[in-house]
């Protein structure tokens, strides 16, 4: 079919504004599939350069190897630390981070003065832009030595460190997610409870928390990913050093193996990168899977 | 109000209420600390000198003028081109899409690309742009990897304000004849306009604190360009910049002052979204 049979079929021909419309529509829809078109070249591109690695070095061995030793004459490449430092590193910045980031969600959003209201979520705000360099920052200087000092410990670059450090850094996300979840609670469902007989505080953590607790648990799985993906900021505070997780020992994250060798990575090393790198993709949309799952389970209710 | 409950329920409502102000102490003192602590660590070291000259291995003096303007260059580089992209996917999606499967597949994406961590977006920038698109560790390698990292921010936020837009300015304008695209132009857009500063303010605010995707798209150089060679060129950005000077170098005044230059910026790029907020609730309200 060539183009005047074509413009005429269309009715472009008698119409050339009609051309025009639907010429914008396109670009509109390409612009539209850019994100999509980013995810798929980010997936394809992962697995294309991550996964000849792992085969390479055997999936087993290198999932569950004990020792990376990238850069020694017999190359071991065992990702299991990095592994279990980002689950213990992740698990401890929730069991810190989500209570408090739970409980000041329910402070603002039911008891707080507007006026205390507003200036929370300025502050919040302030603590979600720092730059995560700063955070690591402030943790070299406070928190590694203050580790060192508090416990004992030759070096205060330690698991634990960071483990504070990423408390801190998912509190923002935590609050907002919950704050939107808690404010989104009938009005209704409070006031039968009050008139029942029930105080103010025990309405909003009987009544209130239960109503909002698909947006709570989104709020702590987002906080999950958030912990799981933040690189620098470990970096700065964890000691960068390959060994099991254990609290006072310097580690090494998912994220942190990927960095730190990168720059200088060459051959299978710079293939077997790629494949943490691939490791933590796995993670992240395993995360962004029960995300998905929360959402519409809070919809259908 | 006189309540008369149980002295264990009294209890229990006193114990949830301590725990809900220790909290929100917690929080705020952070928040206070991090800030003074920064400044006041920093702002003592924010010299002339730091600001505006280059690092001297002569003269074994550091400046940041080189940092400062690539940071600069890559914020204009990429709001840019993300841009046209995201406004044009959040019109796309509110105005033209009628596939229901395609708008799912796009937010899916987008919510995505939210979730991925800077790292990954670092590593597929350097296969991807500094690579496989010939571009070297460059500028314009680290601003097109922040453009996907971004696309996300900018498409919710003038999503959000398109929706705001009510439908009887679409309808009256195309009463009066206008095309879809002309209504989109003249009336649509100019009505959201506030929802897509918002979205580029929050958008500067990730890439100035962005720096685990910067690190080897952009790399560590820092040397005194302009904005077209800047571009081609690798250079470092403010936070790159700390890293550098605070883990490799053990600059920690240098880094300070940087820190401290960020934290101002940080604060005000919140001020600024909550001032636009507000604007938007009283026009909204009207």
């Amino acid at each position: 079919m060539n183009l005047r049979q074509f413009l005429a079929e269309k009715g472009y021909r008698d119409n050339p504004r009609r051309l025009a419309e639907d010429l914008i529509h396109l670009v509109f829809l390409v612009l539209g599939l850019v994100a999509v078109g980013s995810v798929l070249v980010i997936t394809v591109y992962l697995v294309v350069s991550g996964l000849p690695a792992i085969i390479k070095i055997g999936p087993a061995e290198f999932l569950f190897g004990t020792r990376w030793a990238s850069t020694a004459a017999e190359p071991e490449f065992g990702i299991l630390p990095f592994i279990l430092t980002s689950i213990y590193g992740t698990a401890g910045a929730i069991i810190i981070g989500v209570p408090i980031g739970f409980f000041a969600a329910v402070y603002l959003a039911k008891m707080a003065p507007k006026s205390v209201r507003d200036a929370m979520e300025l502050c919040i705000g302030v603590l979600a832009g720092i730059p995560s360099v700063v955070y690591g920052l402030v943790g070299m200087t406070i928190l590694v030595p203050g580790i060192r000092i508090l416990f004992g410990v030759p070096d205060g670059a330690t698991l634990l460190a960071a483990i504070v450090v990423l408390a801190v850094m998912i509190l923002p996300s935590v609050i907002n997610v919950s704050l939107t979840a808690l404010q989104a609670v009938p009005r209704e469902y409070e006031e039968a409870s009050l008139a029942l007989g029930a105080t103010s505080t025990e309405t909003y953590f009987r009544v209130t928390v239960p109503a909002a607790k698909s947006g709570i648990f989104t709020a702590i799985v987002l906080g999950i990913g958030r912990a799981i993906g933040e690189a620098m900021a470990i970096m700065m505070v964890a000691g960068n050093v390959a060994n099991m997780p254990s609290i006072f020992r310097s580690v090494r994250f998912l994220t942190t193996a990927v960095a730190s060798e990168m720059s200088y990575s060459s051959g299978l090393q710079r293939e077997a990168l790629f494949s943490i790198a691939l490791v933590l993709f796995l993670f992240i949309m395993l995360i962004n899977a029960v995300l998905n799952v929360l959402k519409t389970g809070g919809r259908n209710k | 109000m006189i309540e008369r409950i149980s002295g264990k329920r009294r209890a229990w409502c006193g114990m949830m209420r301590t725990f809900c102000y220790i909290s929100v102490g917690i929080v705020t003192i952070l928040t206070a600390f991090m800030i003074l602590y920064v400044l006041f660590r920093g702002l003592p070291h924010i010299t002339g000198q730091l600001l505006f000259t280059v690092p001297s291995m002569l003269r074994n003096t550091i400046g940041i003028l080189p940092d400062i303007l690539n940071t600069i260059y890559i914020v204009i580089a990429a709001l840019v081109i993300v841009l046209p992209i995201g406004v044009g996917a959040a019109i796309y999606l509110n105005e033209y899409a009628t596939n229901r499967k395609v708008v799912e597949a796009i937010e899916f994406a987008a919510e995505t690309l939210s979730g991925i961590p800077s790292i990954i977006y670092g590593l597929v920038g350097m296969l991807v742009f500094c690579q496989f698109c010939g571009l070297g560790t460059s500028l314009l390698a680290g601003a097109l990897t922040l453009v996907i990292m971004n696309l996300p921010t900018i498409m919710r936020t003038t999503q959000e304000s398109l929706k705001t837009v009510p439908e009887s300015y679409r309808e009256g304008a195309f009463a009066l004849g206008a095309g879809k695209w002309r209504v989109i132009r003249t009336v649509v857009l100019p009505t959201c306009i506030n929802g897509i500063i918002t979205g580029c303010i929050l958008a500067i605010g990730r890439i100035l604190s962005e720096s685990a995707a910067l690190l080897f798209t952009a790399g560590f150089a820092h040397n005194l360009n302009g904005f077209i060679k800047g571009l081609s060129s690798a250079g470092a950005t403010l936070t790159v910049a700390l890293y550098v000077y605070a883990s490799e170098r053990g600059e920690f005044d240098i880094a300070f002052a940087i820190a401290a230059i960020l934290m101002i910026l940080t604060v005000i790029i919140n001020l600024l979204t909550a001032y636009m907020g507000r604007l938007m609730k009283r026009r909204n309200g009207q």
